[in-house]
Parts: C-alpha cells; structure tokens; sequence
C-alpha cells in the first residue's frame, strides 16, 4: 500500500542506478573505491555509539545543504499570510481529525463504558437478549489470529526483501519491488474472496485431515476439519501483510549506507555473512517497525478475515475453530444492532481497536523513521 | 582454517537457497490469487455486468451496473473531502518553516493512514447516519474521505519537495508574492506528481469494504439520491461471495476483476508519472 511508504526523501530505485562498484557487487572494486570509508564503517560493527555518533556527523553536514535552498517561508503581502492561514488551517485540521475519530468514538461508546467499565474488556459473554456484552473473545481472537499471522509472515518477508535489496540481479529489483507494492494495494475483499472461494477448500480438503490426524490429540489442533476458523484466517491474514512486511523492510534495508556492506565485503565475508552482520543489524529497528506496522494492518483487517473465521463469539486455542475478531465482530452484528447497549458496546470495540492500532502504529512510524532519516543524512 | 571456509561457503549457499525459496514461497498464493481473479474474473465480465441491475436471488443473469455507479458516485464525493484535505496539508508540510508542527502533522497523518478502514465506518457511521437516521452516500463519502486523505497529503508533499527550488527562487527573484510562486510555478511544475497523489489516494480507497457496509449498507438499484442507502461494488461482491448460487460467485469474480484492474491502473498510471516527473527534475 502506498501510504505505507516511509519517510525516505530518495526514492529507493535510485540505489539500483549506482554504479555497481559504488553499490559494493565486486568487493576488490568497492574496497578499492570506498578505501576511506572501510574504517568507520567498520568501526560502527562493533560500537553502536560510534555508529550514532557518525550517522550524527553526517546528518550535520547534510542539514545546512538540505535547509538552505528552503529559506522560512514568510510572506508580507496579505495574499501571503491568507495562504499561510489556509494552508496551516489544513494541517491543523488533520490533528483535529485524530482528536474528533477518538472523541466521537469515545461518545458514542459511553453507555457500555459506563454501563460494564473497565469488565468490559475482560467480560466472557456476547449475549444480545440479556444485554450482557465483554469484549474478551473478540479481543483474544484478534490478538491470537494476528500473532499467528505475523509468526508465518514475518521470516518469508524478511528473506523476500533480503532476496530484493541483496541478492536480485538489478534488473529485476526495481520491478519485483513494484509487484510487491501492489500487492499491498490489492483491496481485502479481493483477498476474501479468494479465501473463501479458493482457500477454504483447499485447508478443508488437504491440510486439516492430516494435522488431525498427527497432532489431533493437542489442544492446538483439535476440532473438525471445516476449512473455515482461525486456522485458514490467521493463513490469509499472513498472506496479505507479507507484502507489507517485505516492501516496508526492503525501503529500511534499501536505506543501510552501503559503507557497511563494502566493509564487510572488503573483510572476505560472503553475501549471507554480509546480509546478517552488516545490513540487518543496522536496519534492525527499521525491520522491528515494519513488523509492528504489519502487525497493525493484521489487527485492523476486516473483510477477509470475517469471510473465513466462521464468527462464533468465543475464544479458544485450537486453530480449527471458528472465532472472531474485534474488526469481524463489528461488521457481522453492526447493521442489526438492535439495542442501544449493543450499540454502543459494538462501538467501544471500535475504540478497543482505534487505540491498539494507534499505539502499533505510532511505535512502528518512530522506529521506522528514526532509522531511515538517520541513513538518509 | 579451510573448514570454516567451506562451512561458511555452504552457509552462504543454503541461506541464499532458503531466500530463494521463500519468495517462492511467497510468489504461490500471491500468483493463485492473481491468476484466480484474472481467469475466473476475466472469464465473467460480460457487457451485461456493466449495464444490468441485479436480478432477484437464484435467477441468472444480471449485473452490477447499479453497484459500478455508486462506487463513482462515492469516490467522487469522497474526493470533494479527502483531496482539499490532503493537498493542502501537503503544500503545507513541504514548505512549512515550523519544524515542531510540522512533524506532528505528519507524525499524525501516517497514524491515520494506519488506522483500521472499519473504525473509519464506524466514525461516519456515529457522526452522519445516527444523526439522520438513515444509511447514506454522504455517510460513505465521510467514511472514505477520512481513509483518503493520508494518503495525497504525504504523497503531495513528496512531489513538492521535487521541484527545484531554483525554480521557486526564479519567481521570487521577479518580485512574485510567495503565494502566486507557488500557485503559478511550483503546483504546475508539481501537477504530474499531484494527479499521481490523487490517483494513490483513489486507489486506497476503491475497494474499501467494511466502512461501507457500516455507512452506505449496498442497495440493488441505481442510486438516484445521496440521502438513502445506495450499491457499492465492494459490499455486493462480499454479498455475492456469501451466497450459495455460482452464478453469483461468477458475478462476484467479475467485481474481483473489475476492482483489482481499477487499482492496478491507479498503481500503474502513478508509478509512470512519478517516473516522468522525476526525471524532468533530475534533468532540469
């Protein structure tokens, strides 16, 4: 998805441009070239705070060339300053947004907060004739079909985007990235229906038998084979963040200065060696944030995941269960609300799920951003 | 010495091998669901799927012209919200002097882009439908602009940044007001970049499902007022995909196809101009 693309002020493509002994391909060329710079790009290996310390150096001199062409922009004239106004009324707009989603959600939601308070969050029951609603089920079915997911996603799409910025012939990077994009693009419905369609017979047919089979007798596996519940949900799921994680993870290892691969190359150290000593070390909190951002896309799904997961209100651990999730369970019931209570409780779960993300989303933008401004610089 | 060379030259092997197999690995359901969409989807469209209303549950037949034309209606409405929004806020944080604001704006911005597309439904669906007590376009359009505008306003902003500065310098140099500097020269040096934005920001929020269902709820016919519940191309595939009739799974692979071609233009068309705009600059 395109909002997702990070903070990097040169597009990524413009790497694969770079001479390849600039890029560091040929180690005898790059140690050649980048003679200089082999030493402190050593150094940072073993000493982070040498390695803050240089990227603080760099950003130094980077600040004054990127500032000075874009003096403060301070009209006189009357024409000036009604731009300014307009415009900055606009930003400020955008956090009046943020303050307006949670405050009407907060609104809407008082009578179940007020109602069950803090029991909401850990009430077992969903039960629309006695008025009685607990978030729990919704809340573990998120936490548990989300984790899952980004247990199967996170190792495939960190080799992808390994495979992408490390090891690609170059002529095929820049265009495999742009498939990857687009696939994060891909609306979820289109995901859904797929699942349902396509995926649901196949885990029904070809992988439920056999796991209840071997590993019936385990709480993790038990149940029937339906082919819809958390199992095929949690499967889906990671198959729609991988691209997320992988196009997130490639921009963040696309940003490591190449200093640092040229050092560990010019050291005889093979590609792999380079990969996981050098490069993912450095871009480790970028890497971390693409997670955690992935991890907020899984949390927030909704279409395709309350196409397959069967939605029965109740928290379990075998993975060939029906469940639900917080997102699932407000698009299932949110139409045919019928009492107030209900509601407004389907409402506090949407605030349940605005603050959890919030909070995902906000760690992941800082950690991203703190590492590629600093490769940036 | 010379184990620990072969160790390492295996390591080397097997870890580019596994690499290799995970996009692999990740290239099967992403291809099955490509190829899914394109065969079974392309095989479906018909003329009648873009020209016929829905015909009534277990009949052949039909299609989701009704549904096609709410999708317009709402993307265009959607537009009239999140593009003032994003455009704006983007020219402001290219060329804000107020570094602290700024990046709280676009710290906030990013936030919202990650917010869950059905809290959006929710939001619109508590400050418009419960208000006038009927499911609506402009609910919709509420709904999609809030998950619109993250989007061009980031993208706005990095396609300011693009244009040279030497060239706002020029104007300013001829004694332009700062205001007509950048309406004049920059917006018009930028105008590839800014269709690019709200091609991305269109893209986004095409096949938005959930917040619509809250909002617009779908509707069988055409969609003749902004004040009732009217059809979504998203909400009638989900629809679709739920019932027992293959003929309506036919119909709902066809909106598949329909949708996924809208994005991948969208992507597709951004990505080219991106391209042109950023050489244009790099060569002036």
């Amino acid at each position: 998805m395109e909002t997702e693309r990070i903070d990097a002020a040169p597009a990524p493509e413009d790497r694969a441009d770079l001479d390849p002994a600039e890029r560091g391909d040929s180690p005898i060329e790059a140690a050649a070239l980048t003679g200089i710079t082999v030493t402190p790009g050593l150094r940072p290996l073993a000493a982070p705070e040498h390695r803050e310390a240089v990227a603080r150096e760099r950003r130094a001199e980077a600040r004054p060339a990127r500032r000075e062409p874009r003096p403060p922009a301070s009209g006189s004239g009357l024409g000036d300053r009604l731009f300014d106004t307009v415009t900055a009324a606009f930003a400020g707009l955008i956090l009046v947004i943020l303050a307006g989603l949670l405050l009407i959600l907060v609104l809407q939601a008082r009578e179940a907060i007020q109602h069950f308070g803090l029991g909401f969050l850990t009430g077992q029951t969903w039960d629309v004739n006695t008025n009685l609603f607990g978030a729990a089920p919704a809340i573990e079915g998120t936490l548990y079909t989300s984790l899952l997911a980004l247990l199967l996603a996170t190792p495939v799409g960190l080799m992808v985007s390994m495979f992408l910025t490390e090891m690609a012939p170059r002529s095929i990077r820049a265009s495999l990235g742009f498939v990857v994009e687009l696939l994060a693009a891909v609306p979820s419905i289109v995901y859904g229906l797929w699942a349902l369609i396509v995926l649901v017979p196949l885990v029904r047919d070809y992988i439920q038998p056999p796991l209840l089979d071997h590993f019936g007798a385990t709480p993790f596996f038990s149940g029937y084979p339906l082919g819809l519940g958390v199992f095929t949900a949690a499967l889906i799921l990671s198959i729609m963040i991988l691209p997320t994680v992988a196009s997130i993870s490639r921009d963040v290892m696309l940003a490591v200065p190449n200093s640092q691969r040229d050092a560990m190359l010019a050291l005889g150290a093979t590609r792999w060696e380079t990969t996981w000593k050098a490069v993912i070390p450095y871009a480790r909190s970028g890497i971390v944030g693409a997670v955690v951002l992935a991890l907020g896309r899984a949390v927030g799904e909704t279409m395709a995941v309350q196409m397959v997961i069967g939605n029965t209100y109740a928290a379990n651990w075998s993975v060939f269960n029906t469940g639900t999730t917080l997102p699932a369970t407000i698009v299932t019931q949110f139409p045919e609300a019928t009492t107030p209570l209900h509601e407004a409780s389907l409402i506090e779960l949407a605030l349940i799920l605005m603050v959890v993300t919030l909070i995902l989303n906000a760690v992941a933008r800082l950690l991203v951003w703190r590492m590629t401004t600093k490769a940036v610089a | 010495m010379l184990k620990g060379y072969l160790a390492r030259k295996w390591t080397n092997l097997i870890g580019n091998g596994l690499a290799l197999l995970c996009v692999i690995a990740a290239i099967i359901p992403l291809g099955a669901m490509l190829f899914y969409v394109l065969q079974q989807g392309g095989s479906s469209l018909d003329l009648n799927f873009f020209t016929q209303l829905p015909k009534p549950e277990g009949e052949t037949g039909g299609g989701m012209a009704g549904d096609i034309l709410g999708t317009l209606l709402l993307i265009g409405l959607a537009s009239c919200i999140g593009l003032p929004i994003g455009i704006l806020g983007g020219i402001y944080l290219a060329r804000s002097s107020n570094l602290g604001f700024s990046r709280m704006v676009r710290f906030v911005t990013d936030v919202i882009a990650g917010t869950p597309s059905i809290v959006a439904g929710v939001v619109a669906y508590a400050l418009v439908v419960i208000p006038t007590g009927t499911f609506s376009a402009k609910a919709g359009a509420v709904a999609l602009g809030i998950l619109m505008f993250p989007t061009v306003t980031r993208a706005t902003e990095e396609t300011i940044k693009l244009v040279p500065p030497s060239i706002r310098e020029a104007a300013l140099a001829l004694g332009v007001p700062e205001w007509k500097a950048m309406v004049r020269v920059i917006l018009p040096a930028a105008t590839n970049g800014i269709v690019t934005a709200i091609m991305l920001g269109i893209a986004r929020v095409a096949g938005e499902t959930a917040p619509l269902y809250l909002t617009v709820l779908g509707s069988s016919t055409f969609p003749n007022t902004l004040n009732g519940p009217i059809g979504a191309l998203p909400v009638e595939i989900w629809h679709y995909a739920q019932s027992p009739y293959p003929d309506l799974h036919r119909q709902a692979w066809a909106g598949a196809f329909v949708l996924f071609s809208i994005i991948v233009i969208l992507n597709l068309a951004a990505r080219v101009l991106t391209f042109r705009l950023s050489n244009r600059v790099s060569a002036g």
